[in-house]
């Protein structure tokens, strides 16, 4: 087998272990918070029968262990069971939700990367002088303030004052592409001016680390420019940090745009997590946290196997 | 004919920023002036700090760091390059004038394939098509002597060896073809029995296609086997400058002198008495998690007062044998049997003596002293640690020991970073010898210095020697500093002793072919040395 397929596969079923651990640790979370699901749906109209009666009907009389494996199961084919709250089947109401938010972070990435990888180079190709320390002033200013606060100042200028877009976010499946782009251009640019400094810092050290190669002398003595010396030269070897950077800040735009969701209301995976904690829902948070889990599992193990396929010393053994 | 390149009374500074202190300008070179006619080489020659690869570097008006030419000119094919700008210099580097560097291995991309790399300059300078680049650099290939030339450029840097990346990189300095290449350094990181095969490919390859070269080394002996002329320089001013014939045998100045005679010592072979010191008997040891030994059934005796040279390419196993003598890797069998006892196979059940006498010193001196401590602390450790001496004692033992490296107590306070690198190898040794060893494993312990500097460190060895009566297990794959000291040799190829014995006896022939093949390998300070010893040498270097 080639090495580097094994390292892949070793890669993937490291990734696999850690998600059934998440799980493991997600499920036991949920069960060692206090109260009693059963009491916090019947409220005030709890009865001691109808509450046992409930707890039958939950399976909350079964151990840990059966429940665990019950809901994991489940999982494993697409079900996640129930929401307590409204009855309402979880994976249905969240395929909706885990839509909106891939399709918010996908923009939000879309715009990010690239603009933060560029600014990146350009900072290495101006080092010291006013470029690099605008780009690195203004994206560490950025990343400084509060997401909400962005997002509050945003809507103030941009959406009330100048009337560029709509301050809510509100999507839904009767818009076309282009209206639902409109209604989400204000988040999107609050997240891209939120990961923008994490990626753009790490690119320019990741590539000055590069450049300090004996082989960038080899490519400047052979007449190349400055670009091309960093972009042929520089930036194929400075691939591995990079990458790792940007899948943590991906992750970051799926798991942790709860604010920003909750800013302009946008009907994505954060506030649905957030209106189920709130109601006590437990097989919700529970459902949500697998998801998320699986996404920063799943981002970081790409990012590992990129790294692996852009090690030439893996790819191609002697 | 025209000249190629003529510089013209040369100054090049640097701002230097010492810690503590303001940031102030130094010369590096000053006053040197030189032309090179087409098809000529000019060796560059002097220790380092000399200015060597600065010179080289200011043909194509390219300063490391922040070194900058401040003065004079640099004419090349008839154009002042120091008038121009950043994108004139840009269109002449990789293009009328190319560079060949120290490392080819760190100076290739690991990222990019060999041939994109290598015609990549012809490229960009429009210089030919990308087909004609690579029908060119396969022929270099060939001329080169690399193994099949056609698939070659295929590979990444690191599925070839080192004598081949340094081929390929004089490849890459030839595809475009220069009116000038600078060689820096080219051959210093290879093996003695590698460097004689490239330095073979470079001149032929220089001859064949009429390049102007400046060929930059520290090695006289090897510069005299390429060079027409040949500049020797010091503290960045010329020395002497004259055509190779009169460099070598009929130099004017004493320090060109200095440098021809170099290794001038002359050590007695003395005979093995009483008991070894140290032996080694059916020693087989492998590094974990391999399949192979590294060592294969190696036999040794080291009696008190001598040394036993080591001898061999990289990766035959004379270091790990170290490792094995020091317990840092235990045999997988076989015993070292020290000053009458057996020697435990692991590091850490061996007693505090056994570590006190048996002291190492390394090849990077830089990397072996903590930069944060004093010459005194550094050399008081061991006085602590192994004798508890404290307090005046142990500062007037410091002395003494600095006494003994002939540096003296000037140097009590003084940081690693403030010594030159022979002061820092000397300080090293006084660190051994404060334990009062029986055995100094040394570790190629002069590769890294100049050759007068060297030279130096192993007459204090020679002397240490006879006052302290410490026996030398000497690790090098430097023939001529094995002729200077040792008392007797093994030579070791592919992790097996394949000579033992006297050093008379070794060095005399009739030898083993590889025995021969090293021992013609090294560079003589001779005309057409190079030419004689590749029309009669028995057998090719392994990693070549």
């Amino acid at each position: 087998m080639h090495p580097v397929l094994r390292l892949v596969a070793q890669r993937f079923a490291l990734g696999l272990l850690l998600l059934w651990a998440a799980s493991a640790l997600i499920f036991a979370g949920t069960q060692i918070l206090p109260g009693d699901v059963a009491q916090s749906i019947l409220g005030q109209s709890a009865t001691p029968q109808s509450l046992a009666n409930l707890r039958e009907e939950l399976g909350l009389n079964d151990p840990a262990m059966t429940r665990y494996f019950n809901w994991l199961w489940g999982a494993l084919q697409g079900d996640l069971g129930t929401a307590l709250t409204n009855g309402k089947d979880i994976a249905d109401s969240m395929g909706y939700r885990l839509k909106n938010t891939l399709f918010l972070a996908s923009c939000a990435a879309i715009v990010s990367v690239p603009l933060a990888i560029f600014l990146g180079l350009l900072a290495v190709r101006y080092q010291g002088r006013w470029p690099d320390k605008m780009i690195s002033g203004v994206t560490l200013a950025s990343i400084s303030v509060p997401e909400f606060l962005i997002g509050y100042i945003l809507i103030y200028f941009v959406a009330v004052k100048l009337g560029w877009f709509t301050s809510v976010a509100m999507i839904d499946d009767r818009m076309t592409f282009l209206q639902s782009l409109n209604a989400i251009a204000l988040p999107v640019i609050v997240l891209t001016l939120v990961v923008l400094a994490h990626m753009m810092r790490m690119t320019r050290a990741a590539i000055l680390n590069v450049m300090q190669s004996a082989y960038i002398e080899t490519a400047e003595l052979k007449g190349l420019n400055s670009f091309k010396v960093i972009y042929r030269h520089a930036f194929p070897n400075a691939i591995a940090p990079i990458v790792n950077v940007v899948m943590l800040n991906l992750a970051y735009l799926v798991v942790g745009v709860v604010v920003v969701e909750v800013v302009f209301v946008y009907p994505g995976m954060g506030q649905y997590l957030v209106d189920h904690v709130a109601k006590r829902d437990v097989p919700v948070v529970q459902a949500c946290g697998l998801v998320f889990a699986a996404v920063y599992i799943g981002l970081n193990m790409i990012a590992d196997i990129v790294s692996i396929l852009a090690n030439p010393r893996l790819r191609h053994p002697k | 004919m025209a000249n190629v390149l003529e510089v013209k009374n040369l100054k090049i500074e640097a701002t230097v920023y010492p810690p503590g202190e303001k940031s102030r300008d130094i010369t590096i070179v000053n006053g040197v002036s030189f032309d090179l006619k087409p098809g000529k080489v000019l060796g560059l020659i002097g220790e380092s700090g000399a200015g060597k690869s600065t010179i080289g570097l200011s043909a194509m008006a390219y300063g490391r760091g922040g070194v900058r030419i401040t003065g004079g000119e640099v004419w090349l094919n008839g154009r002042d390059i120091l008038a121009g700008g950043l994108s004139a210099l840009r269109k002449l580097r990789g293009a009328e004038v190319t560079y060949v560097a120290q490392s080819a291995a760190a100076a290739f991309n690991p990222a990019k394939k060999l041939m994109e790399q290598i015609i990549e300059a012809s490229i960009e300078h429009k210089r030919c098509s990308k087909a004609d680049a690579e029908k060119r650099a396969i022929a270099l290939f060939e001329k080169l002597g690399l193994p099949d030339p056609e698939n070659f450029g295929n590979r990444y840097p690191h599925q070839v060896s080192g004598g081949q990346l340094q081929r390929a990189m004089t490849a890459l300095a030839l595809c475009p073809q220069p009116d000038l290449v600078i060689f820096d350094e080219p051959t210093t990181a290879l093996d003695v029995t590698t460097q004689i095969d490239v330095l073979a490919a470079i001149k032929d390859a220089i001859r064949d296609t009429g390049v102007a070269a400046l060929y930059i080394t520290h090695d006289l002996a090897v510069v005299a086997q390429v060079s027409d002329d040949i500049m020797v320089l010091q503290n960045g001013k010329t020395v002497e400058y004259a055509d190779v014939d009169t460099i070598i045998n009929n130099p004017a100045e004493d320090y060109t002198k200095a440098l021809v005679s170099v290794r001038s010592i002359d050590h007695k072979e003395m005979v093995p008495e009483g008991t070894p010191l140290l032996r080694a008997s059916g020693v087989n040891a492998r590094y974990s998690g391999t399949k192979f030994d590294v060592l294969k059934n190696i036999n040794l005796e080291l009696y008190p007062g001598q040394t036993l040279a080591l001898v061999g390419e990289s990766g035959s196993g004379k270091s790990t044998m170290a490792r094995v003598i020091t317990g840092l890797l235990p045999p997988r069998d076989g015993e070292i049997e020290f000053d009458g006892r057996i020697l435990s196979a692991d590091l850490k059940s061996r007693s505090n003596d056994d570590l006190r006498e048996l002291q190492m010193i390394y090849q990077m001196a830089d990397v072996a002293m903590n930069p944060r401590q004093t010459v005194g602390t550094i050399i008081g450790r061991p006085l602590e640690f192994y004798f508890g001496i404290k307090g005046a004692e142990k500062r007037r033992r410091i002395i003494e020991l600095l006494d003994e490296i002939e540096m003296g107590e000037a140097f009590i306070d003084r940081y690693p970073a403030e010594l030159s690198g022979g002061q820092k190898q000397r300080v090293c040794i006084a660190r051994a010898l404060a334990a009062k060893p029986k055995l100094i494993i040394c570790d190629e312990v002069t590769s890294a210095l100049d050759p007068l500097v060297a030279d130096g460190i192993l007459k204090l060895l020679l002397n240490l020697q006879k006052i302290e009566n410490v026996s030398y297990l000497f690790i090098t794959h430097d023939l001529a500093t094995v002729r200077a000291i040792a008392d007797s040799i093994a030579v070791m190829y592919q992790g097996r002793v394949v000579r033992y014995g006297p050093k008379s006896q070794v060095l005399e022939p009739p030898f083993d072919d590889y025995t021969d093949l090293l021992l013609s390998s090294v560079p003589e300070m001779k005309l057409g040395w190079l030419e004689d010893v590749i029309a009669t040498r028995k057998m090719e270097s392994a990693g070549n």
